[in-house]
């Protein structure tokens, strides 16, 4: 994909929602630009990064969401204008900072600023769906949400507008399928000219004397508001009398569009499309319900506009106006808005039928297919560093036989959970927290606690939140074991760099910060292993489990698909002795061990293997008990 | 030109890693040069490791339409893997829906670890057969390895698409869509495995 500079003004190509995002905010002239990777919003940083320039644009990974929201807030303070994105857990983790950032505003300088949220209704890649237009009404400040790829262009340059008017930071939102849908956008012109950044020492940007501020600020919201009613992105299409209208935000409106299509209530139903969420400009809502007698209310997991929409209806002395939508069980409160979903609460609104499948053809999927439609869980890729280490921690405990507790947290090793994992990790949640959960549980043993206590973390997650964590387990003397899975990448969000890789988002070298050198400042011990060294591996494992206080055991292998990008070559070729090989009496390699590239021959009954997908890792000859596989240095 | 159906729901399924996501940009890139509204929803993030992943691209003279195919609205679906055609024959599947199947199949990690058994390779024919109105299953994968280039099994079937004459696709110009969108040094290779797609399928 062609770097998004490069388009011309006037062309049209096709851009990931992502790389819409990042090409609005460049048709605008941002500056600099901060984020941590995180599904769905990790591919805006990148794009912008791409077109990095000295003295124009700044773009990075920052060691986390809170570092980078204060990074952007910061420059937007110095008179430039900047943005930093971010998945919805990342803005949880950004909030005690941006709650502030609300009071203060971005000082006189005419900077501007966009926190980009993108949520993940439905949890397609997320451990929740957690829907972050409340933080905007939590934190008091602006929010827009765009409802197409080429609005989504547009829409930056509206809350960038809208930031330097009223130097407020502005939260825009995207969501699963507008950040990972692709869509021919049509570009736009860009700017030539970067301002010059510096402070002003005249002012104090501080939250103090909170309650003037808060004044201050709910009189700007309402400034912001009044600005929102002329929004040109928030449209009605529709009859002037309508029976129903339907009032939609991001991915609502192309559902709601493509049911009332269906079900051919164009000329009956109104849709009432908004970009800005928060506030809502109750005026422009208030104009377009004021002649019906229903609204269905179309948004993604929370009813949030759901509950706007009621309040202010109350608050208008239309309280008798039928609302629909969540509430009412006509959307389910959980997972995202599809046009199934539209479609179904419209027809039983108006007592049509949704369209459904052909009966007999329903009978054919029900007896000849879905039968046969087995699951495919995600697994570690062949070659992956965590399978082995995973295999080793699970060898180890067994071995030590005291019932042995994992905590874990977000990353590839998060795959340990799943189905196809080795179900080694019992606790496991945000970022980082496999760090703290075990600090807890290794402080217990007054309580008669007697299991070992082991906290895995990838190497990413360790700058990006287990330090404070690991110096909170030194300090208060947890007995824990912290193994670090440092395969040198953010592999599951797309191997972008961090403080430990030696290179930024501009693919700049950087100092490259040692996990090993941290950890022993923090004044943990700490001992470094090779995970394909299996049984060195787990004898260490081991003997740590054993230690008192906390020990750090690094394990230490390049992710296999980095390693392959870069190499382009298998280290081993791999023989399965057939003689040797006990097939489905042992299948350990296979079953157990569940390497993408072994199955069991249904013919031969022995173990084979797939070369298109072997990586020549080599683990699979240490952990096979009959010596049947061997293994060839790849020249 | 008008489509039928308008809006023409194309899924492109397949296995993390097996190109799907290139093969749908391709489609929808032809199709919006051809004039018309083009719209593609994927998901990836995880998906890709070791999952089944799948690209709904909607293509309309109409409007633009959400990424979200509806339940049963499948106008055609190629798969990379069979596995992945039943999987989204299921869910996408109508009388009127096409089928473009790559015969290889891919075990799950489920399979390796005896908790599920993989279909036969007949069954499943079979049951795509019976699903749709006309199904096309071929072997990409193998015409891929032939090629020693076991990466272009997506524009393999690329080439498969275009014999099927289910879009209005025009042969050169996808040739060179395909050579425009990978580096110099593997266009000539990417353009035999279109041609040997094309061969596979209008020789079936």
């Amino acid at each position: 994909m062609a770097a998004i500079d490069k388009y011309e003004p006037g062309t049209s190509h096709f851009l990931l929602g992502n790389e819409a995002i990042a090409r609005g905010a460049l048709e605008r002239g941002v500056n600099f630009v901060t984020g941590y990777p995180g599904t769905p919003s990790s591919e805006i940083v990148p794009a912008l990064a791409q077109c990095a320039q000295k003295g124009k644009l700044h773009a990075e990974w920052s060691t986390n969401e809170l570092a980078a929201v204060e990074g952007a807030a910061a420059a937007a303070t110095a008179g430039l204008l900047s943005l930093s994105a971010m998945k919805n857990a990342g803005l949880s983790l950004a909030l005690d900072f941006i709650t502030h950032l609300s009071y203060t505003g971005l000082g006189p300088k005419g900077g501007a600023c966009l926190m980009v949220v993108c949520d993940d209704p439905h949890g397609h890649s997320s451990g929740d769906e957690t829907d972050s237009r409340w933080l905007a009404r939590f934190a008091t400040a602006p929010m827009v949400e765009p409802m197409t790829g080429q609005q989504a262009v547009e829409l930056v340059k509206y809350a960038f507008d809208i930031s330097q008017k009223h130097s407020a930071f502005v939260f825009y939102r995207g969501y699963t399928r507008l950040s990972h849908a692709s869509n021919p956008i049509t570009m736009g012109e860009l700017p030539q000219d970067a301002p010059q950044a510096s402070s002003d020492n005249s002012v104090s940007l501080n939250p103090y004397l909170s309650i003037d501020k808060h004044q201050d600020l709910l009189a700007k919201m309402e400034a912001i508001r009044a600005e929102f009613e002329q929004c040109p992105f928030n449209i009605y299409q529709g009859p002037d009398q309508p029976e129903l209208v339907v009032v939609a935000s991001g991915a609502g409106h192309l559902a709601a569009a493509e049911a009332l299509e269906t079900l051919g209530l164009e000329d009956r139903v109104g849709l009432l499309s908004l970009a800005t969420i928060w506030p809502l400009p109750i005026d422009f809502v208030m104009e377009h319900l004021k002649n019906t007698s229903q609204v269905l209310v179309l948004e993604e997991v929370e009813p949030f506009m759901e509950a706007v929409v009621k309040e202010t209806l109350v608050d208008n002395g239309q309280g008798e106006v039928a609302v629909f939508g969540k509430n009412s069980g006509h959307i389910p409160m959980a997972g995202e808005m599809t046009p199934d979903r539209a479609m179904s609460a419209l027809a039983r609104i108006f007592g049509l039928e949704a369209p459904a499948r052909d009966q007999a053809y329903e009978q054919i999927i029900r007896q000849e297919v879905e039968p046969l439609v087995i699951s495919r869980g995600l697994s570690w890729c062949a070659g992956c560093p965590h399978r082995a280490s995973f295999w080793a921690l699970g060898k180890a405990i067994k071995a030590d036989g005291r019932d042995a507790y994992v905590t874990g947290e977000i990353g590839c090793s998060t795959l340990d959970v799943f189905p196809e994992g080795k179900e080694q990790i019992k606790l496991l949640h945000s970022m980082g927290s496999g760090t703290g959960t075990a600090t807890g549980l290794g402080q217990l043993k007054p309580f008669g606690y007697e299991q070992p206590v082991v906290a895995v973390c990838g190497d990413s997650s360790f700058f990006h939140s287990s330090i404070p964590r690991l110096i909170n387990a030194v300090y208060n003397q947890a007995d824990m074991l912290q193994i670090i899975l440092d395969n040198s990448a953010t592999a599951m969000t797309g191997f972008q760099p961090h403080p430990g890789t030696g290179n930024t988002a501009e693919n700049a070298p950087a100092p490259a910060l040692d996990v090993a050198q941290v950890c022993n400042s923090i004044g943990c011990e700490v001992t470094i292993a090779d995970p394909f060294d299996v049984r060195g591996t787990t004898k260490v494992m081991r003997e740590l489990m054993g230690k008192q206080g906390v020990q750090v055991l690094i394990l230490r292998r390049t992710c296999e698909l980095v390693r392959m990008k870069a190499e382009k070559s298998h280290p081993y070729r791999i023989t399965i002795d057939q003689e040797k090989c006990k097939g489905t009496e042992c299948a350990v390699c296979s079953r157990d061990f569940r390497c993408p590239a072994l199955y069991l021959d249904p013919v031969t009954g022995k173990t084979a293997f797939k070369e298109q997908i072997c990586s020549g890792c080599g683990v699979c000859v240490e952990i096979c008990p009959f010596k049947a596989i061997s293994k060839q240095e790849n020249n | 030109m008008p489509l039928t159906p308008d809006p023409y729901n194309l899924i492109i399924s397949g296995i993390g890693g097996q190109g799907n996501i290139l093969l749908s940009r391709l489609v929808g890139r032809l199709m919006f040069r051809a004039g018309y509204q083009v719209s593609i929803g994927e998901t990836f993030g995880a998906a890709q490791r070791g999952g089944g992943v799948f690209s709904g691209v909607r293509i309309s003279s109409k409007r633009l339409y959400g990424p979200i195919v509806p339940q049963g609205a499948g106008s055609m679906i190629i798969s990379l893997e069979p596995l992945e055609a039943l999987r989204m024959i299921s869910q996408y599947g109508n009388p009127g829906v096409k089928a473009l199947v790559n015969s290889e199949g891919i075990h799950p990690v489920a399979v390796l670890s005896q908790k599920a058994s993989y279909p036969g390779d007949e069954a499943m024919s079979e049951a795509i057969n019976k699903a749709s109105e006309k199904a096309w299953l071929f072997n990409a994968t193998r015409i891929a390895l032939e090629l020693n280039a076991p990466i272009a099994v997506n524009i393999v079937m690329l080439g498969g698409l275009v014999a099927t004459g289910s879009l209005p696709l025009d042969e050169k110009e996808v040739a060179d869509e395909v050579k425009a969108s990978v580096p110099p040094h593997l266009a000539e290779l990417n353009l035999t495995a279109y041609r040997r797609g094309l061969e596979a399928v209008a020789g079936a």
